[in-house]
């Protein structure tokens, strides 16, 4: 994964409450086998209405969107944070994720800020005009105008982003404790070890 | 430590499952987690198995995965009259369940393929083999796979990432969600399905009600509730925002399981119920949310809007978007109405429709099947209805279905009778509704677009969906 430090730059001010994967990328895109060239299909729907953010030139290539509760909730396809990286989008700030939804970003080195609601009112105000910085060392969203807004972040994923860390490989070197889980299962729960019509 | 005090049904399986604390027991920091079970399927898989060749890893527990197409496959006939396999029109879906078949093998995974009779729904057919048991971790790249906690799991949907992690290390890097109890007492009154149970639930809680959360589903009324009722209910539980949802393993789910081709036999059946039984929310436990809802308050429910939770009764009306509190919901709400092309205020039960689905990981169970045909039978679909379909959710409850004389009911009353698979749940492949027509649907996504472009989705239950076949538009079963 690329390491992620500090974004800087535009914000697509879309402010939409509950924008679900099917909206950020519809099904019909689904039937790729590559991660790649999704950014064409992401956000399809919201993009064919006229003076939509997306086609506001001012945010041509911005690394940041920001939206409403409960962003990326549907759909567990990996393909909505895949489209989003497609057009350049690097981190997305909102009041709520589905859970599916951020784990997905942060995978993709896609940085999920979750801040409070009047927080997010005034990065929509401030985006209209200017650039924003989220630096995820210091786990802080700031704007030209001083506001300077905390975020939370978990230190694992924090760890990984910075380092840009491969997280199998770092489950991995956890192979022997997987292994010792794996034995005591065998011996208690058998039958979750060893399902019946594999053994047939 | 982590013993002594009492815990939810979701922490005692949790803690089963740790493999590793990275700061110590008490710790709410990412942990490492065993997975029991992994099912595969073919739209989120083949990114993760072309990574995992490409970093030269194996799939750590074959045994313990079992691969499945489902979303891509048309649900038309898949065998010539010559026994001939008939290939699919659509080059992509065929790349995609090509992919599958060839990692699958490949990899060493147990492979169900298309044409063999437990080929079905992955959530469907996870239950139905017995390789979904209680406390078990079950994932699978696909968000329903919240479905599986009927049978008192703990299982969720995982994006590609994950199902690779999980395909090269059995285990996931996850952080404990908080608990939520929704709570049902009473009884569901006649003409009541679970499924309008979990809309009324959403309705009540909201799509983003149970975000971070896993939700137990307690009290008598799920007591009471059959196994497939159970799958309905803890399915749709992503659709009020929480990733998982679980009901506490009983006698009913253990009488389900017995005899299945993967669930343990003998004597490690009894070591298993016995385990299972201890799969219990303990007493003086406490959740983080806790919601309560009276049974006597729930009728039949459908969707009016393009989010799982514009739900309303099917006495009640189109809501008028400046009924809700908030503003950003009126803004919803007027875009939904938009969409839908309804009027605030219209009753519900005046909109006509123009297709019906029965089918999807929601409501395509043998029951679900029963409820609608019981509906149907003697009666055939309105004249508007210009499209209907019946999909089994596997061919194993096809085939019960056709022993029962169900497919002759459908076929009857005008419907299509169908070879298994997600169908128009999602516009992914032949199944779709056309833009601007509307679908009475027992699926669990009203999403804009999500049965086709432009599609206008109302969620109901199986006996619903019939009711709506033979009206021709959105009627209250208990009527007809
Ligand atoms: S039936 Fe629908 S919700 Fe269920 S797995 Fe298939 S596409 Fe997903």
């Amino acid at each position: 994964m690329r390491a992620v430090s500090t974004i800087h730059g535009r914000a697509i001010p879309l402010g939409l409450k509950n924008v679900d994967t099917d909206v950020i990328i519809p099904a019909h895109w689904l039937k790729t086998v590559s991660r790649e060239g999704l950014g064409k299909g992401a956000f399809e729907t919201i993009r064919q209405a006229p003076g939509n953010p997306f086609d506001v030139e001012d945010f041509a290539g911005a690394p940041i969107l920001i939206a409403g509760d409960n962003f990326g909730c549907g759909s567990s396809r990996e393909h909505a944070a895949w489209a989003m990286l497609d057009m350049g989008l690097t981190a997305v700030i909102a009041p709520s994720f589905s859970d599916i939804f951020s784990g997905n970003a942060f995978k993709n080195g896609i940085l999920a800020v979750e801040l409070a609601q009047e927080q997010v009112d005034r990065l929509l105000e401030v985006a209209q005009t200017h650039p924003i910085t989220i630096d995820l060392e210091n786990q802080i969203v700031t704007t030209p105008f001083q506001d300077r807004f905390a975020f939370d972040v978990d230190p694992f994923r924090k760890r990984c982003l910075l380092e840009g860390l491969d997280e199998i490989g770092l489950t991995l070197a956890s192979t022997d404790a997987i292994t010792h889980h794996e034995a005591g299962r065998a011996q208690d729960l058998p039958w979750l070890d060893r399902p019946l019509a594999v053994s047939r | 430590m982590m013993a002594s005090r009492p815990r939810t049904l979701y922490e005692k399986i949790w803690d089963a499952h740790v493999v590793a604390r990275p700061d110590g027991p008490a710790s709410d920091d990412t942990c490492l987690l065993y997975i029991d079970r992994h099912l595969v399927h073919e739209v989120t898989s083949p990114q993760a198995f072309e990574a995992l060749r490409l970093a030269g890893r194996t799939v750590r527990r074959p045994d313990l995965t079992l691969a499945v197409p489902d979303h891509n496959l048309p649900t038309t006939a898949r065998l010539a009259p010559d026994g001939a396999r008939l290939p699919i029109d659509d080059p992509q879906s065929a790349a995609q369940l090509a992919a599958l078949e060839r990692n699958a093998p490949s990899f060493g995974i147990r492979y169900i393929d298309a044409v063999a009779p437990e080929q079905g729904i992955v959530h469907v057919v996870g239950p139905e083999q017995g390789f979904s048991l209680p406390g078990a971790t079950i994932v699978c790249g696909d968000s329903h796979t919240a479905a599986h906690g009927g049978v008192g799991a703990l299982a969720f949907g995982i994006g590609t990432s994950e199902v690779e992690h999980v395909l090269a290390t059995q285990t996931l890097q996850l952080r404990r969600s908080k608990t939520m109890e929704i709570r049902v007492e009473g009884e569901l009154g006649p003409g009541v399905t679970p499924k309008d149970l979990i809309l009324h639930i959403i309705g009540v809680i909201g799509t983003g009600g149970g975000t971070g959360h896993v939700i137990e589903y307690r009290g008598s009324v799920f007591e009471n509730m059959s196994v497939e009722g159970r799958l309905t209910v803890c399915n749709m539980s992503i659709e009020g925002g929480a990733r998982a949802g679980l009901i506490a393993p009983d006698d009913t789910v253990f009488s389900y399981l017995k005899g299945r081709p993967y669930a343990p036999q003998g004597e490690a059946w009894d070591r298993a119920v016995e385990w299972w039984r201890s799969l219990r929310t303990d007493k003086g436990a406490v959740f983080d949310k806790s919601v309560v809802i009276d049974a006597a308050d729930v009728e039949p429910t459908v969707s009016w809007g393009t989010s799982p939770e514009d739900v309303v009764a099917v006495g009640g009306s189109v809501p008028a978007p400046g009924s809700f509190a908030d503003p950003s919901k009126q803004a919803a709400a007027r875009k939904s109405l938009d969409y839908m092309g309804l009027e605030p205020g219209t009753p519900i039960a005046d909109v006509r429709i123009e297709n019906v689905f029965i089918g999807s990981c929601t409501n395509s169970r043998i029951e679900d099947l029963r409820a609608a045909a019981e509906v149907l039978r003697g009666r055939t679909k309105a004249a508007n209805v210009r499209w209907a379909i019946a999909v089994p959710g596997s061919g194993l409850v096809k085939r019960q279905a056709e022993e029962e004389g169900l497919d002759k009911v459908f076929t009857d009353a005008g419907f299509e009778w169908r070879e298994p698979g997600c169908s128009a749940c999602l516009a992914m492949n032949p199944d779709k509704v056309p833009p601007g027509e509307r679908c009475a649907s027992t699926s669990n996504r009203n999403f804009v677009g999500r049965q086709g472009p432009g599609a206008r989705t109302h969620l109901m239950s199986p006996a619903m969906a019939a009711a709506a076949a033979v009206t021709g538009r959105i009627a209250d079963v208990r009527q007809l």
